[in-house]
């Protein structure tokens, strides 16, 4: 690697041969990094490609098998995340280390020194966040607060402990792009004051737009350094994923046919504190049309899941239709008898059941809708285990599950292996409905691209599909139609070749747009 | 007659809120120790036994309060080091605490012990009535009233008791943090088992000085039900506490005047209590998530 022109010779963090081993597997595989004083520093790679590890490692929550780690030069021995913060590394967890029943100044007063009063932390916490154009209330509980605001505390607890590096974990996944652009301004001006980014990300065009250099990993090993804006998306991605991924393809002209579900008037009181009320949501579906739900997490979408798949039924039988049939008040069981398939967000524990094998998991869900085909015996309900078997090969084969053995347990499978498997066993019955929350949340790429693939082709077979989704590049690249979710509230849908990004990003942010707009005049 | 029976509440309820009250600390934690009973029972055995030989009460109610501790230590073992499951530990530690404390005070069935005398405030315990019943009392007593102040200053005033909230709402993130989360339980573990201990030495120097065998008769299990109740508040445990004392006295006055209700009726009333306020509480699911542990009873394994 070359090491940043200029006077700065001595990288602010230097890494040589940082090695983690999990027994015989290598996480991360003699990894060389170096960090210059006030340089933003991309950190890509697919999931699993070892980059949470070496963040760890990094800030003392996990210890290197082998390597070395130099700080200013001098090799040091990160043995906690407190040693970490004293070197004057700051880090902002993927998922957030908060704790819920406390209050926003409590969570920071946690990670500083105790003799800090704590009246004068949330002083300076105010005062921190507003420099810093990331408005706080100290005293507001962590529970009450959104996803954005949650990070913000993350990031105002890093930044009172001044630190010299800064690590970011897939900061925007959880953001708006307006979301998004503040922090990157948060970002421009840490480096303005000489302090350094490590930023941990897979979003390729965001790198390429506020990195100075990035670093590739693949397979625990670094298989590229680059200035990422000399390089283009494509070239990053096959850095990351080491062939040209997939590109997903759609036909531009689709005949929609008949609407295959229908909500009218839907209106979900929240079930917990926690929770989203849903408001007046309407919406229709036809047979080939993909209509995809945008909307930054916690804004009812997973509200939205349960009363369309039945998991929470809901009061009016009339407001939800599938293929005509009322059935609002219906169960998950009904719904699939219908002819409806669903998958939902969350992989382990709610739509696999990670402690049992892959055939179990698919019985599970379809014991009642392919009753005939797996069980017998009549009101016995023998388990037909040959024809699950076979059914199981059957989608593994179709969907490229990598999986070691015949019939693996769920949760021995990766992320991507496991979504791809959730996604196919629906898919497999050629539903003629499909409601799928965040399809790829957390999936690589390349499982990622052909799961909207697989969706894409449903829609194409005469099915309706509804995707609840976070990722705005999924979103416009399976979608027919795109419709916001906000605080509870739908919007209208729109065209997908109708929506910028930035138009839906105002969406997402709960500006609702006057529902009159003509649509043909916002294409260009 | 009224200031005697409430001379008799206080010594009802002291011994249920000092349980509760490291209970408390205990589950703030993030630890579920049901092994309260146990723990008690065999403070109440130690405290007799080293009254007894030593001759002073003083000397056995520390003697109750090691006994507790330490027996807590076997729960904390069990349960943070090898990561055994909690609530089968918790019972397992009550099933052998009462066993053990029958072995131990075998040989003291039937010995007339020795009362810890009240401390008698001068000046202050002339206060009409007041007096008598507030600065006439024993020193477990005080010793419950400060724990209170004690307890509530220490989780929401102090940065020590920040970090046990904190280890207690989500012990992975407090990991993360570098805050120690197996010895910040283990001590947390050993305060319960040591006020447990307390609360049976109480049982068996003033509340009936002498030793029994099975005395501590299900208190165990009310200062258990006394947390939830107060909702993981130490003020809450001291109101419910009294409020369960003075039913545990009205249930044998009510016998005593011979009012028709079944004493087992009585007797379950601070469990049913219990319930009631637990279905009350849970309409307010925002307060009750902000209050409970959200990680109690989960085992905890660093990720190294």
């Amino acid at each position: 690697m070359t090491l940043p022109e200029g006077p700065a010779a001595v990288p602010l963090l230097s890494v040589r041969g940082l090695t983690k081993l999990f027994g015989s597997f290598a996480a991360c595989n003699a990894i060389d990094l170096d960090i210059a004083a006030g340089e933003i520093h991309a950190l890509l790679g697919e999931n699993g490609a070892g980059k949470s590890t070496l963040v760890k490692m990094l800030f003392g929550v996990l210890q290197p098998s082998a390597g070395q780690i130099l700080w200013e030069g001098t090799p040091v021995t990160i043995s906690s995340p407190g040693e970490a913060r004293r070197l004057g590394v700051g880090m902002v967890f993927q998922h957030f280390s908060l704790f819920e029943a406390l209050t926003v100044a409590e969570n920071i007063a946690l990670s500083l020194d105790p003799k800090i009063s704590l009246s004068k932390i949330s002083d300076e916490a105010a005062a921190l966040s507003k420099a810093y154009g990331l408005p706080l209330d100290p005293k507001a509980h962590v529970a009450d607060l959104s996803v954005g605001e949650r990070q913000r505390i993350e990031i105002v607890r890093a930044l009172l402990q001044n630190p010299k590096l800064i690590i970011l974990d897939e900061p925007t996944s959880v953001l708006t792009p307006q979301e998004a652009d503040r922090l990157f301004e948060t970002l421009f001006k840490l480096k303005a004051e000489g302090r350094s980014v490590l930023y941990i990300s897979h979003r390729l065009e965001e790198v390429r737009r506020i990195c100075d250099r990035a670093t590739v990993l693949r397979h625990g090993r670094v298989t590229g350094a680059c200035d990422p804006k000399l390089e283009t998306p494509a070239s990053l991605a096959r850095m990351m994923v080491g062939s040209d991924v997939a590109q997903v393809h759609r036909d531009s002209a689709e005949a929609l046919g008949d609407i295959r579900i229908e909500v009218t008037d839907l209106s979900v009181p929240a079930r917990t504190p926690f929770a989203v009320s849903l408001k007046n949501i309407s919406l229709k579906v036809r047979a080939g049309e993909v209509l995809a739900i945008a909307g930054v997490a916690g804004n009812g979408q997973g509200e939205l899941f349960d009363a369309l798949s039945g998991e929470y039924p809901v009061a009016d039988d009339e407001a939800i239709r599938i293929r005509g049939k009322a059935v609002g008040g219906m169960g998950i069981n009904g719904r699939r008898l219908l002819g409806a398939g669903f998958v939902p967000e969350e992989r382990h524990g709610h739509a696999a059941v990670s402690a049992l094998p892959l055939s179990d998991n698919l019985l599970l869900a379809r014991s009642q809708s392919d009753k005939q085909a797996f069980l017998s015996g009549g009101a016995v309900s023998i388990i037909r285990q040959d024809a699950i078997r076979s059914a199981t090969r059957r989608i593994c084969e179709a969907m490229d599950v990598r999986k070691s053995g015949e019939d693996p347990l769920a949760g021995s499978l990766s992320g991507g292996n496991l979504q791809k498997f959730i996604v196919g066993r629906e898919l497999d019955r050629q539903p003629a409905v499909l409601i799928v929350n965040q399809p790829t949340w957390g999936v690589d790429a390349g499982a990622a691209s052909r799961i909207r693939q697989a969706l894409i082709d449903l829609a194409k077979a005469g099915s309706a599909v509804v995707v609840i989704s976070q990722d705005l590049d999924e979103i416009f690249e399976v979608a027919t139609n795109i419709a916001v979710i906000s605080e509870g509230q739908l919007s209208d849908p729109h065209p997908a070749g109708t929506l910028t990004l930035e138009r839906i990003g105002l969406m997402m942010g709960g500006i609702h747009e006057s529902h009159s707009i003509p649509e043909a005049a916002h294409a260009h | 007659m009224f200031e005697a029976i409430l001379l008799t509440v206080i010594t009802a309820s002291t011994p249920l809120v000092i349980a509760a009250l490291g209970e408390l600390v205990t589950e703030r934690a993030g630890v579920l120790n049901l092994g309260v009973e146990g723990m008690m029972i065999m403070g109440a055995v130690c405290a007799f036994a080293v009254t007894q030989i030593s001759g002073s009460p003083y000397v056995g109610l520390f003697a109750g309060i090691l006994g507790g501790g330490i027996f807590s230590l076997l729960f904390g073992f069990l349960t943070l080091t090898l990561v055994a499951n909690q609530v089968a530990t918790g019972l397992a530690l009550t099933i052998l605490g009462l066993g053990l404390s029958g072995q131990i005070g075998e040989a003291f069935v039937g010995q007339p012990g020795i009362k810890l005398q009240p401390i008698v405030f001068p000046l202050l315990s002339d206060i009409p009535f007041f007096g008598r019943v507030l600065f006439s009392q024993d020193l477990t007593f005080y010793f419950s009233i400060g724990l209170v102040i004690g307890i509530n200053w220490f989780l929401f005033k102090s940065r020590t008791g920040l970090k046990m909230r904190a280890i207690g709402d989500n012990h992975a993130s407090a990991h993360a943090l570098g805050i120690n989360v197996i010895r910040t339980r283990y001590l947390a573990v050993m305060f319960g088992g040591a006020c447990a201990g307390l609360a049976g030495a109480q049982l068996s120097l003033v509340y009936t000085p002498q030793w029994v065998e099975n005395m501590s008769a299900g208190r165990g299990w009310i200062a258990l039900a006394l947390v939830v109740f107060a909702s993981w508040r130490p003020w809450r445990v001291l109101a419910g506490g009294y409020l369960f004392g003075a039913v545990t006295i009205g249930q044998l006055h009510a016998q005593a005047f011979g009012i028709g209700i079944p004493s087992q009726f009585l007797s379950a009333l601070p469990y049913a209590a219990t319930i009631v306020v637990l279905i009350i509480i849970s309409h307010n699911r925002r307060t009750t998530l902000i209050n409970t542990p959200a990680s109690l009873g989960k085992p905890f394994v660093p990720d190294r």
